[in-house]
């Protein structure tokens, strides 16, 4: 089985868990003996065995992530020195072009396009082979938006692929749920195929080599670190986070909160820490990936994810990976593959700062929780995730393109 | 031949004092743990008039009806302090209807902890005082001194028998788990192993939780179940004295609702035993003193009658249950050297069972979230509220200027 896999970033060129979700998939569905040909918008020298990697535009990673992360639609930035403003639907526009012309030649038995930023192409692709496709929604517009006005452009774009699309898989029944409600798709065209993890990429550091000494040193004196990783967007609810962070302090003075990632809300958030009069107990780290990041997940006594609306939250999994366990909000899809969360509502700054405080005070608690939800991770893996979408190929291969 | 067969009912009635949503920022402000008046699980009041409504008025109104009907039917009661101290506050009808069960003289009261606690694992002085305080209030409310015992949750070993028998008991419930007895019936007085006066009633498992959980299981092989067919179950071994049906109260009518037919069965319950001479109903008291024991029971280990399991596991299986049952027990000098009438009692309505269970994460971990029932929304939500209200009875014991730091 040969599938043409639509992409929009890969590790180490990811903002989010968009690119870690698409590179795992494509490595668990290798072993399932599926030939698959990813086609990114940027060219970089991948080195994988699992998958071949096919660059659409002749632009480098950080040109292309420039022109705007995949979720900031309205950063426009001037590319290269032909004074052009590529913002992020020209991107949309020079990928369908460039991938049209790719696949001009060559064969596929299904196309699996990923978020919305690949669909229209993947329905152009549908249109010219004959294929099935199915779109894969790892966000909605309406969860991005968090709870706001969406995008209409792209909102769009995604109600018009739902509907002409063979099938849609959403990251969880959080996503389903969506798809239904604010687009009006039935049920049963949607497949709820969950995230995983795979226990065995973890490494955990807390020791003398932690990047983050300071932090290490404030433990040593009895310091509790929360720590919340992730982009900081309106979707990710980091402002009740900073609100609660005040009276966890006020409550706790020796707590400290760990701010790792960017996006259009860092510099708010870092004057609203100001504001708060807690400046000096936040660390804004920006953006980490590598060492840096899995060090910011291990240091910390509890990660907290706080998002208005997760489709997923592929973090909150990780952080139990890299030893921590995990407060979320009932809004997250990742609890319907985890029990042993914390769960608060995301407006709830008040139940928020409590169960923050009550984990910090009560190390039993920590543990306990921490080793049930390992108990939970560790039965986790993306080939299960793999499976079903295998199935889900054979099925609409058989049935083909509608 | 003139042999005897009686079924022996023993029905266990509680409520505990459940804690409400208790936070940080209450330490030290609210000293009201257990008063929730929001519509939700943790408001006491409301449950003990939802619980009444379903099943003590009505139950109790179909057993009066069966005692009067049937001069032979008999059955015991335990009833913990702290429903009755609910009943009192809240639904002091209900306990009227008890009372009115009593004064039939065929309701024989079983001891046990006034707080539902598991003090004799952790405090035997708090336990001895609890049980005295429990003999007091049903003497005050019911006029009787019971005389035979039952611990929380059923929890029974050795040791426990040793001391209900010092204590001058005359008998003592356990659960007639088959690793204990082996190829033996658990349908016969037993005495524990090292007593010499006290005897052993077990209960029949099979047959009680036929009735209390699985009488409305449509899947259930035997469903439905009829009174009939139930005492044709019971009669089968030829042998047997006693058949000791123990269980929950609220099995009639909250644990089975009323549509499943568990109050027609129970109607005719009597009439079906009784249609042979020789069937007849006994508390606890009499199934003891009609019966010789016919052999030792040696329990080493405790056992319960909760779970597959049989032990305490669903109570203080994991390090939350067991952390916050111990820094309980560990003020237990302070509080009581207060002598703060509401201190000391707030301190032992936190002693009982139920706020351990709501911490176990056995079920939870499982994914069979479903077969938990709980007042809270997990596991961990239970402990906040449990340790966030023992500070609070730190930060007391503080304003009364006693060093809690033992």
């Amino acid at each position: 089985m040969k599938v043409l896999m639509l992409g929009w970033e890969l590790p180490p060129h990811n903002s989010g868990g968009l690119g870690v979700a698409s590179y795992n998939i494509c490595r668990s569905l290798q072993k399932r003996n599926i030939e698959i040909e990813f086609v990114l918008p940027y060219t970089s020298n991948y080195n994988f065995d699992f998958m071949n990697v096919i660059p659409a535009i002749p632009q480098s990673g950080i040109e292309f992530m420039m022109s705007g992360s995949s979720y900031d639609s309205f950063k426009y930035i001037d590319e290269n020195n032909n004074e052009i403003w590529v913002d992020f639907s020209d991107q949309e526009k020079l990928y369908e072009t460039a991938v049209l012309k790719i696949i001009e030649t060559k064969k596929y038995d299904i196309v699996h396009a990923h978020d919305w930023i690949t669909f229209r192409t993947a329905l152009r692709v549908k249109e010219r082979k004959n294929i099935p496709v199915v779109l894969h929604v790892h966000s909605v517009e309406s969860d991005r938006s968090g709870g706001n006005q969406p995008n209409p452009l792209h909102f769009e774009i995604e109600s018009l692929a739902f509907r002409l699309a063979d099938s849609i898989v959403a990251v969880s029944n959080h996503t389903k749920n969506k798809i239904i409600h604010d687009y009006d798709i039935p049920a049963d065209k949607i497949s709820v195929i969950h995230n995983s993890i795979n226990p065995e990429d973890f490494v955990i550091d807390i020791n003398e080599s932690n990047t983050y000494t300071y932090l290490r040193q404030l433990k040593s004196q009895g310091y509790k670190i929360v720590t919340n990783i992730g982009r900081m967007t309106i979707q990710k609810g980091l402002t009740n986070l900073l609100y609660a962070a005040k009276e966890v302090i006020y409550y706790n003075p020796k707590t400290f909160f760990l701010l790792v990632g960017n996006g259009e809300q860092f510099l708010e958030l870092v004057t609203l820490a100001a504001d708060l009069g807690i400046g000096d107990k936040v660390l804004f780290t920006d953006f980490q990936r590598g060492k840096n990041l899995r060090d910011a997940f291990a240091i910390g006594d509890l990660f907290v994810m706080p998002s208005v609306s997760e489709p997923f939250g592929l973090t909150a999994l990780e952080s139990i990976g890299y030893g921590v366990p995990a407060l979320i909000s009932k809004q997250s899809g990742v609890a319907e593959v985890i029990n042993n969360f914390l769960k608060v509502d995301f407006w709830d700054i008040k139940e928020m700062t409590n169960q923050i405080s009550s984990t910090l005070r009560y190390d039993t608690l920590k543990n306990e929780l921490y080793n049930n939800s390992y108990r939970e991770f560790n039965n986790l893996s993306w080939d299960h995730t793999a499976e079903k979408l295998d199935n889900l190929y054979h099925y609409h291969i058989r049935a083909g393109a509608v | 031949m003139n042999y005897q067969k009686a079924i022996v009912l023993y029905l266990h009635v509680h409520q505990p004092f459940r804690i409400k949503h208790y936070t940080v920022f209450d330490i030290g402000v609210d000293h009201n743990y257990f008063n929730s008046y929001e519509d939700n699980l943790t408001n006491n009041i409301q449950i003990i008039n939802k619980v009444a409504e379903k099943s003590y008025l009505p139950t109790n109104n179909l057993l009066l009806r069966l005692l009067n009907k049937h001069p032979e039917f008999k059955l015991s009661l335990s009833i913990s302090g702290t429903v009755l101290e609910q009943m009192e506050y809240f639904a002091p009808n209900v306990l009227n209807s008890f009372k009115e069960l009593v004064s039939s003289g065929r309701v024989e009261i079983v001891a046990e902890t006034y707080y539902h606690s598991l003090a004799f694992f952790y405090s035997k002085d708090e336990f001895q005082r609890q049980v005295d305080m429990h003999q007091k209030k049903i003497f005050e409310i019911f006029g009787q001194k019971p005389n035979v015992f039952r611990n929380t949750e059923l929890a029974y070993n050795n040791e426990l028998a040793s001391w209900a028998e010092e204590a001058g008991f005359k008998g003592i419930l356990a659960e007639g788990w088959d690793n204990i007895l082996n190829w033996r019936s658990p349908n016969f007085v037993y005495r524990p192993v090292n007593t010499s006066k006290i005897s052993l009633l077990l209960k029949n498992y099979k047959l009680s939780d036929d009735i209390a959980f699985r009488f409305g299981d449509k899947n259930w092989s035997e469903w439905p179940l009829t009174a009939n067919k139930f005492c044709h179950w019971v009669s089968e071994d030829h042998n047997a004295t006693n058949i000791d049906l123990f269980m929950d109260y609220e099995t009639f009518g909250e644990h089975q609702w009323e549509h499943t037919g568990i109050f027609d069965f129970m109607e005719h319950l009597p009439v079906e035993w009784l249609k042979n001479d020789n069937h007849r109903f006994m508390t606890v008291s009499e199934a003891i003193d009609n019966f010789e024991p016919v052999d030792y029971v040696d329990m080493p280990y405790t056992v319960t009658w909760a779970d597959t399991e049989r032990d305490l596991s669903a109570w203080l299986g994991n390090s939350m249950q067991q952390n916050s049952i111990s820094a309980l027990y560990q003020l237990e000098q302070q509080v009581l050297s207060t002598n703060n009438i509401n201190l000391i009692s707030d301190w032992r309505k936190l002693q009982t069972s139920d706020h351990f269970y709501y911490m176990c994460t056995k079920w939870f971990n499982d994914g069979d979230i479903h077969a938990y029932f709980s007042a809270y929304d997990t596991p961990y939500i239970a402990y906040m509220n449990f340790m966030n209200a023992l500070n609070d009875i730190r930060s007391r014991l503080f304003d009364l200027g006693v060093d809690f730091n033992g």
